[in-house]
């Protein structure tokens, strides 16, 4: 098995399934010639041509919409968003159209499109290349939301994505694109969306996360456990729909349970994830529901030392994780 | 019958049967908007949002495609259009009632909601303007499969604002798809005048920021939709990009059932424009053209009658979705 980057699993993902279909395609601005201004499609365009990977004009809704468009037609559009914050004039496309085009046509048409947004701070990004924009998009039922933090699991769930015959929103988070490094089987497989994973087998506490804070968990748990605390990590890999299985699982295996995400805390994923362990396993458990986020102001700002206090850090993590250890 | 001079559907292209079938879909889509407005005002079904006004400028347009290969992304006063492309006074009526036979939505949106896989009629919604960029993604789709396709999609004026529609029509005008972008003007946004909704003359006039060409036309007289559409969709097939077309018309009837256009339009101009109603208007040139007498046309009348007095049986009387329906088809099973 090879050791690959994160952005090296969604180039490869996104060359063999274009190489395995005819029907599969890139758009988005900058895809073509640049590669992507984080270069996710990197020697696409010198592989299959301008015709199958497209230097779109820049306009997110047409992006949304003309891969809607071509989705619907029977095409397997992967569109790219640049950023994650820039979404927001495609969230019409991606809402009423997209995600509700199999329901509204009484399962006559349907809408086989991916989405793919670099979220997430850390790269000096400021208010509008950093933002976590998930929750609003994980309560719209039609639509699936994936987020994986390891190249084997982007790989696997971007394929699977765009195999998909609904459509998926597919969040990067841009600090693991070259920071996260993993072993990639060289065959073809895929990872399923729709199930969460364990990442570590743990008994006294279970952390919950996704995306960057994920190895931030991981990290914590490699220093509790030197200090005799066992951490049993969940990675939800997918944000909508939950696995709810898998998260009670979870929870009830430890009674502990601390939820991370970098995006805000108030309406966050985490709420909804805390919802389900208090509505199935509430008696399993031996402390409230902790959780840690991003601070509930509107974006991340700027200046380092404001940045480093909005993003959070394996020590914040692991503070966390003892602090619940020890309760 | 002698053939007049003052026949103009031949040098159009368009034989005697086709302009009387024109005119048999013209006469069709306004009765069965009529029924749906009496059915609602008797309560039997909840809403209606009508073509009536724009019929000749729907089945002019749908006429000049092909109605074999080409797709439709439609708005919701598009009731004409789909007749044209193969829904029937049935399909409409159990929209209409909201019943589970409904072909657009098996009940689950609200009647001018369109879509058919089976017809090529892209499935719609209700915020305006949207299926302006799934038009040009079927283009592109279609363009890239090497598939010989045209697609047509409309919207209303007040429509062409919308970001929706700049972005998907410049998306085209950049690839050179082959979509056509057919504005039907009746000169309402639900209350708002024309006046207040475009900062240049004419719809028309956008096009020359998305690098083809844009006309305004009659809307309300069927052959000149046709000539002009036949020309747009030549273009298209022809690999030379999109064309948009302003057809002015006239909403004769308020937005919909629920508006109350008293409150915003005076009932002189509503009388005006009745005068240029484009049924009476094309019935009347058919006979001069001497393709239709009196006799053919009350027989058509009474063809039409007799579709949507079963339409409206069948519909009624047809089954609803059961309520636990609700939960199907969110996602693939």
């Amino acid at each position: 098995m090879a050791v690959i980057s994160f952005i090296e699993a969604i180039t490869q993902a996104m060359q063999e399934e274009m190489r395995r279909d005819p029907s599969v395609f890139v758009m988005g601005e900058d895809v073509g010639v640049r590669g992507g201004v984080f270069r996710a499609t990197n020697g696409l365009i010198e592989e299959f041509g301008e015709g199958r990977v497209i230097d779109t004009p820049l306009a997110e809704s047409a992006i949304a919409g003309v891969a809607i468009g071509a989705a619907a037609y029977g095409m397997r559009p992967i569109a790219e968003i640049q950023f994650a914050d820039f979404i927001m004039t495609a969230v019409n496309q991606i809402v009423n159209e997209a995600a509700k085009m199999r329901y509204r046509s009484n399962n006559d048409w349907n809408c086989p499109v991916t989405i793919r947004a670099p979220f997430g701070g850390g790269v000096h990004g400021a208010l509008y290349h950093s933002q976590s924009v998930e929750a609003m998009f994980t309560n719209i039922p039609g639509l699936k939301v994936v987020a994986p933090s390891t190249p084997y699991d982007a790989k696997g769930l971007l394929k699977a994505a765009i195999r998909d015959n609904d459509p998926v929103l597919f969040f990067e988070h841009k600090r693991c694109y070259r920071l996260i490094k993993g072993e990639v089987p060289d065959g073809d497989y895929v990872v399923p969306i729709g199930r969460a994973d364990v990442k570590r087998e743990g008994d006294d506490i279970t952390v919950i996360s996704y995306g960057l804070t994920l190895h931030f968990a991981l990290q914590a748990a490699e220093k509790l456990a030197e200090e005799g605390i066992s951490a049993h990590v969940l990675d939800l890999r997918t944000l909508y729909p939950l696995d709810k299985e898998a998260i009670i699982t979870a929870a009830s295996k430890t009674g502990k349970v601390l939820i991370v995400h970098e995006d805000n805390k108030e309406g966050g994923v985490g709420g909804e994830v805390a919802a389900i362990i208090a509505e199935h396993c509430l008696f399993d458990l031996d402390a409230p529901i902790k959780r840690l986020c991003g601070p509930d102001i509107p974006a991340m700002p700027y200046s380092p030392p404001l940045e480093k206090f909005f993003m959070l850090t394996p020590e914040k993590v692991l503070e966390a994780m003892r602090e619940l250890a020890y309760f | 019958m002698t053939k007049s001079t003052r026949n103009r559907h031949t040098a159009a292209g368009l034989t005697d049967q086709q302009v009387l079938d024109m005119y048999y879909y013209m006469l069709l889509a306004r009765r069965i908007d009529e029924r749906q407005w009496l059915l609602n005002r008797a309560g039997k079904v909840p809403f209606v949002i009508s073509c009536q006004g724009q019929e000749a400028a729907q089945v002019g347009a749908a006429f000049a495609l092909d109605r074999q290969k080409d797709y439709l992304c439609p708005y919701y006063r598009d009731l004409a259009m789909v007749l044209v492309f193969g829904q029937t006074a049935r399909d409409c009526m159990l929209s209409a009632f909201a019943k589970a036979e409904d072909p657009n939505s098996g009940g689950r949106q609200m009647p001018g909601h369109f879509g058919s896989r089976k017809y090529r009629i892209l499935t719609g919604s209700s915020p305006v303007t949207t299926q302006v960029p799934h038009a040009v993604g079927i283009a592109l789709a279609g363009k890239m499969q090497k598939k010989d396709l045209v697609v047509f999609t409309s919207f209303g004026e007040g429509s062409s604002n919308q970001g929706d529609f700049h972005e998907g029509a410049n998306f085209a005008g950049v690839h050179k798809l082959p979509v056509i972008f057919f504005c039907e003007n009746n000169k309402y946004a639900i209350s708002v005048p024309l006046a207040k909704q475009l900062g240049c003359e004419r719809v028309s006039d956008r096009a020359a920021g998305y690098g083809f060409p844009g006309i305004t036309i009659d809307g309300n007289d069927p052959i000149v939709v046709y000539e002009t559409m036949k020309q747009a969709v030549e273009r298209a097939r022809a690999g030379e990009g999109p064309t948009l077309i302003e057809a002015v018309t006239y909403r004769l009837v308020p937005h919909s059932s629920d508006d109350d256009d008293r409150t915003y339009r005076t009932r002189e101009e509503v009388e005006d424009a009745r005068k240029k109603d484009p049924i009476p208007r094309f019935a009347a040139y058919l006979k001069e053209a001497g393709v239709m007498d009196e006799q053919m046309e009350q027989e058509m009348a009474q063809r039409v009658q007799a579709e949507v007095d079963e339409a409206t049986e069948y519909a009624e009387n047809a089954p609803y979705p059961m309520p636990e329906s609700a939960l199907d088809h969110v996602y693939e099973r």
